[in-house]
């Protein structure tokens, strides 16, 4: 077992995990943060997505004992104040959801994509959530959400 | 999902890191998109993972000296974003850009990609191209091994156990570019296909080709580039012709049979070629 | 029969935002694997790894041995508990072991589970246990598995029949015992032009983006058994579960508490289900499984795979005189619940929108050593789409016709609703040929055509595709379905006139939060905020069927409607006794029910309801409280339809496809929610062309699945698709009160003829009159470079 201490959503957490323990069974078993899912196991779907240090990242391609020392961002801390992140707002407005699995880790990507790019084209859009699918949307929705998103200050805001 | 319990070892400095590698036989973790999505399969057990991601000034982008210095766990996302490469050689931003998916390139290095020498990875047939200069360190101490002889076969590198890349060196070429041709599923290469052109007046002066995905590990096709060089535009089709004849026996699976990589060779060939003459 | 739109009140027809996603956006939804019972255990299964084999040996010491293992049980071991498992359908079928007993017969086939402390522990377990297997012959071809080669994978089916030789159409009685092919002999003897063509619907996987998982809880002292489970029918699961632990229905409970997405694979009851759910029950404490991706590859049910030797004959002006379709379903190594029942669906819509005279398909169902099948998005209607539609563009072609000018000729017309089909349909609506013009002006067809010809002398190769669909849905008559094809839904006005109501139908993603609180607002005339809408609790919901079928609107919504007339009538009694009125005169109106013609009169909605539970004085004849039910059986199935066009260029030098354009243009009737209808066109239309493009599920001859994770299978990402373009059509139904016919899968219909005609037409030039799916550019390089015609 080795020593941890990961700021996840703004709060030192500290645990005893073993090597092997995936970020994304860390944040879900230990933490009860469950928002995080687990889609694959060959790390291309996208559902474990979180931001890590600033960036997108997915969680179950990522040792907890990597990330000690790092900060983490999980969909439970993306709205502040119970205010939703205008692109969870975008992803409400535009029906950027069905099912809500994929959700999560489109939403940190969304983000991530904002973030570098606050006013992308479709295509820049599609590319940027390349690396989580949805088997219920078709994606244009999650488009129409993202586009929402960036023309209400999604690239702007707090993570 | 699962992979199996192994040993974990932070590391300092690169001296650390390869004293940790050589006292428990372990394999180095940076990004860790290559070893992971094999460790949860249970296809790779490592004993004891070191964990070289946080080695101060082993990751940047940097020139000096009229090269290029990447250190090793530089991310893909930083190549494709940083000004200096896509101003001065385009083909590395646009390759690491190609890789994977958004979330990967956050991750994944350029040291962990060329060390693991997947057989369809983008990045080795894009050092192959532009001569680069891989540089190891290990216990006896540092060497620099050029690409083209680096990759030796089938998840094969010219790197010894307790051995690391730490940085790779490139002369910066801007009449480079890469052509892939996507695998849909893992958007690996099916055939990926690295050019480095010394162009002067619209004549193709040297050439430098890398091949990836065709065969069991990134190649350099000589002929391919002897029969570039003198070229102008209208003379590339019939030059990049034998470029499949060159790459020898290829692979063949699922997604496209060694028939179609033949015939797919030369088109990617020529298409690099294309974009980086449209390059300048 | 009149098809007139019942009229639409104010919320109904609007696009209301989802009230389900709030939680969603915020990672608040709870699915299975987010749930933990005190005492849990983590099951992982032993799976087989080579596809047809008995068991020598299972040594399951070493699992035995090791920290945290709490149970190991062999397939021996499980037999002793639990019989083998059940099926859905009247069809002969094979004794099928949860876990496999002595003969394993797909890779992937559970042989052995652990019970241990944590899901990594067990997962450790599992892969220590080891099994011998002295191996047999592997059947992976459907068409040699029929002549029995190279072997038999159950002893009783002779040549791997699972259903021999079923006909159907124009002169077989529907018992089978006549079958007259006069009329059909005869179409094909006068026919001027004849197309023959063997066409593959070939087999994929499912892939919901939550893989299952089931949480089985036996309280010992309470004996009850609650399941968790990620399925499409929880009320299904606790008949099942009861009826194999032996238990009585008040036994159980199951919930389906949020699940990521269905799309057919989660209606079938499943080994893992079953296992937990007595291993629970043995061991006293609760016990949690979570599927792998690279499992959920193998372990859950696969979707289509039907070969179809077509024939069509028509007359040289392109009417179509007659049809015949052999079918082969390889529905892998067992039948599971619906699994025989799905290819059947095919046989029912082989004419599609057409009036053809005399039509016979035949049906044979083979087992090989290879997942099972079961539902996949549109279960055996887009096969028979696929099947009808690339008949009649291969006749078009033929015939130097316009692919819209032949379907117009041939479609059923607007005066023979209801319609009759030779397959034994009876089409409830439709005006094809209005919808097929809205297509035609939507995507600007002449001017498409005028983009490719151009496009061509370019020396591009750019196709078009028209492909026109029908589909069966809102399923459905008791008669056809063995659950019950009736759905089940209660409506309770509280004290304080909010409502809550149950339905149960458990949706996946369809928004059935919304579109039923919807629909119950406008029967009440309250605030959408004030409808509350429960499902997927066996617990809280009374009765109830399941998601499938695209049928939750129009059976769920229906069965909801009517409970809430029943509530509303007697709501409507309070009232008249509180104000002092006739109950004839009492309208419920902007959250207040007041008395026609006296509007000073009206009472706050929530002032009734709260009278309804303290009646003083207590009208009389009546009783306390405002709660009904409803239980609602359709007369008849709907039948939605639609058009889909499609532009695609293909390279020249490399084959890969693009999808330039698609336009899918659907009438499924009148619509409660536009913005969640588009929504689950859009899905339907990513799998259709993620079939026909880049996904296949492909099983070497050692029977093992190839494209067994995101590596090798290729999932649709938001990159490989343009923007969808949408227009609509509304033809009611009169088969429900809403004339709302069902929407979930049709997209998967129209999409992947009119893909596969697109890039038949792109590559005309090369003389190829058809390509199989999926469009792999190897396959379309070959053709390019003078291979692979058909």
């Amino acid at each position: 077992m080795i020593p941890v201490a990961i700021t996840v959503n703004g709060k030192v957490r500290t645990a005893h995990v073993e090597p092997r323990t995936l970020l994304v069974h860390f944040l879900r078993e230990h933490l009860n943060l469950t928002g995080t899912h687990v889609g694959c196991d060959t790390s291309q779907c996208g559902a474990c997505t979180v931001i890590v240090d600033g960036r997108s990242a997915k969680s179950c391609t990522i040792f907890a004992v990597q990330a000690d020392g790092s900060t983490v961002t999980t969909i439970e801390g993306l709205a502040a104040d119970g205010k939703l992140h205008p692109v969870q707002e975008g992803f409400w407005e535009e029906h950027g959801l069905q099912c809500g699995y994929c959700t999560p880790g489109m939403i940190m990507s969304a983000v991530n994509l904002l973030q570098d790019n606050p006013s992308p084209d479709e295509k820049q859009i599609r590319e940027g959530i390349a690396g989580n699918f949805c088997r219920c949307t078709g994606y244009q929705h999650i488009v129409n959400a993202i586009q929402h998103a960036a023309k209400h200050g999604g690239g702007k805001a707090a993570r | 999902m699962i992979p199996v319990a192994f040993d974990y070892q932070r590391a300092t400095s690169v001296d650390d890191a390869i004293a940790k590698l050589t006292a428990s036989g372990g394999k180095a973790i940076a990004g860790g998109h290559s070893l992971v999505p094999l460790m949860k399969l249970r296809l790779s057990e490592p004993g004891t993972l070191v964990d070289i991601s946080k080695i101060p000034g082993l990751s940047g982008v940097k020139e000096a000296g009229g090269k290029i210095e990447i250190g090793a766990t530089t991310t893909h996302a930083e190549i494709a974003g940083s000004k200096l490469l896509r101003d001065k050689c385009p083909i590395l931003a646009e390759a690491a850009a190609e890789i994977g998916d958004p979330q990967v390139r956050n991750r994944g290095t350029i040291g962990g990609s060329l060390a693991h020498a997947d057989p369809a990875s983008d990045l080795p047939a894009v050092a192959i191209a532009l001569d680069a200069d891989i540089q190891i360190k290990g216990r006896s101490g540092a060497r620099t091994v050029k690409a083209a002889a680096f990759f030796r076969g089938f998840y094969d590198v010219d790197l010894a156990a307790g051995e690391l890349i730490v940085a790779v060196h490139v002369t910066p070429v801007r009449s480079a570019a890469y052509a892939k041709l996507h695998q849909r599923a893992s958007h690996y290469a099916i055939v990926g296909a690295a050019v480095a052109l010394d162009v002067k007046g619209g004549v193709i002066q040297s050439a430098r080709v890398g091949l990836t995905g065709a065969t069991t590990h990134a190649i350099r096709l000589a002929g391919v580039e002897k029969a570039l060089a003198g070229k102008k535009a209208d003379g590339v089709a019939a030059a990049v012709a034998s470029a499949a004849g060159e790459a020898g026996d290829l692979n063949a699976d699922l997604h496209a049979s060694a028939d179609y990589r033949k015939a797919m060779i030369p088109v990617f060939v020529k298409r690099a070629v294309e974009r980086a003459l449209a390059r300048g | 029969m009149t098809t007139s739109a019942p009229v639409l009140p104010k919320l109904i027809g609007e696009r209301v935002k989802r009230r389900e996603d709030p939680r969603l956006v915020r990672g608040l939804g709870t699915y299975v694997d987010d749930l933990k019972v005190t005492g849990m255990r983590h099951v992982a299964f032993k799976r087989s790894d080579i596809a047809h084999g008995t068991i020598r040996k299972i040594d399951t010491s070493a699992a035995e041995k090791m920290d945290g293992v709490e149970a190991v049980f062999t397939g021996a071991d499980i037999a002793k508990i639990l019989a083998p498992m059940p099926i859905g359908t009247p069809f002969p079928s094979p004794p099928h072991y949860a876990v496999a007993a002595d003969t394993v017969r797909y890779a992937g086939e559970p042989v052995a589970l652990v019970v241990a402390a944590d899901r990594y522990v067990a997962k450790d377990a599992a892969d220590a246990i080891v099994v011998t297997y002295d191996p047999l012959p592997v059947v992976v071809d459907p068409e040699a598995a029929m002549e029995g080669k190279p072997g038999v994978i159950h002893k009783d089916f002779p040549n791997n029949l699972a259903v021999a030789l079923v006909p159907s159409g124009t002169g077989v009685a529907p018992d089978f015992s006549k079958i007259d092919n006069t009329a059909v002999d005869k179409a094909f003897a006068e026919a001027e032009v004849k197309i023959s063509q063997r066409m593959v619907n070939h087999r994929l996987v499912p892939n919901a983006m939550e893989p299952r998982g089931v949480l089985a809880h036996w309280e010992p002292g309470k004996e009850t058994m609650t399941i968790w489970s990620s399925t499409q029918n929880p009320h299904i699961l606790k008949t099942m579960i009861a009826a194999m632990n032996g238990l009585g229905q008040h036994q159980v409970r199951a919930i389906a508490p949020e699940v990521g997405g269905g799309f057919g694979a989660k209606i079938n009851i499943y080994a893992e289900e079953y296992v937990c759910s007595v291993v629970s029950k043995k061991l006293g404490i609760p016990v949690k499984w979570i599927e792998d991706r690279t499992e959920a590859f193998v372990a859950t049910t696969h979707g289509r795979d039907i070969i179809g030797y077509v024939d069509i004959a028509a007359r040289k002006d392109g009417k179509v005189l007659g049809l015949k379709m052999r079918l082969i379903a390889d529905i892998g190594a067992y039948n599971m619940l619906l699994t025989a029942a799905v290819p059947t669906l095919t046989m029912l819509m082989a004419n599609g929108t057409y009036d053809i005279p005399a039509i016979r398909t035949t049906l044979t169902e083979v087992f090989t050593n290879k997942t099972p099948t079961d539902a996949y998005r549109g279960a055996g209607r887009p096969e028979a789409t696929y099947f009808v539609e690339r008949a009649m563009d291969m006749l078009a072609r033929e015939l130097n016709m316009d692919p819209a000018e032949l379907r117009r000729k041939n479609f059923i017309k607007p005066n023979q609703f209801p319609y009759q089909t030779q397959m034994g349909a009876v089409y409830d609506s439709g005006d094809y040929e209005k919808t097929l013009d809205v297509a035609l002006k939507a995507a600007n067809w002449k001017g498409l055509i005028a983009e490719r010809d151009k496009a061509r002398k370019e020396g591009r190769l750019v196709g078009l595709g028209l492909a026109f669909y029908v589909e069966v849905c809102g399923l459905g008559p008791s008669s056809s379905l063995p659950t019950g094809g009736w759905e089940h839904g209660q409506v309770t006005i509280e004290r304080d006139g909010r409502i809550t109501a149950t339905t149960g139908a458990s949706p996946h993603g369809q928004g059935n939060e919304t579109t039923f609180a919807q629909m119950l607002a406008d029967q009440f005339s309250v605030p959408f905020e004030h409808v509350t809408i429960l499902h997927g609790d066996t617990g809280i919901v009374k009765q109830g069927i399941g998601t499938f079928g695209s049928r939750s609107q129009a059976v769920a919504g229906t069965a909801l409607h009517l409970a809430g007339a029943k509530v509303k009538k007697k709501m409507a009694q309070f009232a008249a006794a509180m104000l002092e009125a006739s109950e004839d005169d009492i309208v419920f109106e902007n959250g207040t029910i007041g008395v026609k013609g006296a509007p000073a009169k009206a009472k706050p909605f929530a002032a009734i309801a709260g009278y309804a539970y303290v009646p003083v004085p207590l009208p009389q004849g009546m009783e306390p409280g405002l709660s009904d039910e409803a239980f609602f059986e359709p007369a008849n199935n709907t039948y939605p339809f639609g058009c889909h066009i499609s532009m695609l260029e293909i390279d020249r030098e490399t084959g890969e496809p693009t999808l330039v354009k698609l336009i899918a243009v659907d009438d499924a009737g009148n619509l409660i929610n536009p913005l969640i209808v588009e929504g689950q066109i859009h899905g339907g239309l990513a799998q259709g062309i993620g079939q026909a493009m880049i996904e296949e599920a492909v099983y070497n001859d050692e029977g093992q699945l190839m494209t067994g994770s995101f590596m090798d299978y290729a999932m649709p990402r938001a990159t490989d698709f343009p923007r969808f373009e949408m227009a609509s059509t509304v033809t009611p139904t009169p088969v429900n009160p809403f004339g709302a016919k069902g929407v979930g899968e049709a997209g998967t219909l129209g999409s992947t003829p009119c893909i596969v005609s697109a890039a038949v037409d792109a590559l005309s030039p090369f003389g190829v009159k058809h390509i199989d799916m999926m469009l792999r550019p190897e396959k379309l390089w070959k053709i390019i470079n003078g291979g692979g015609r058909s």
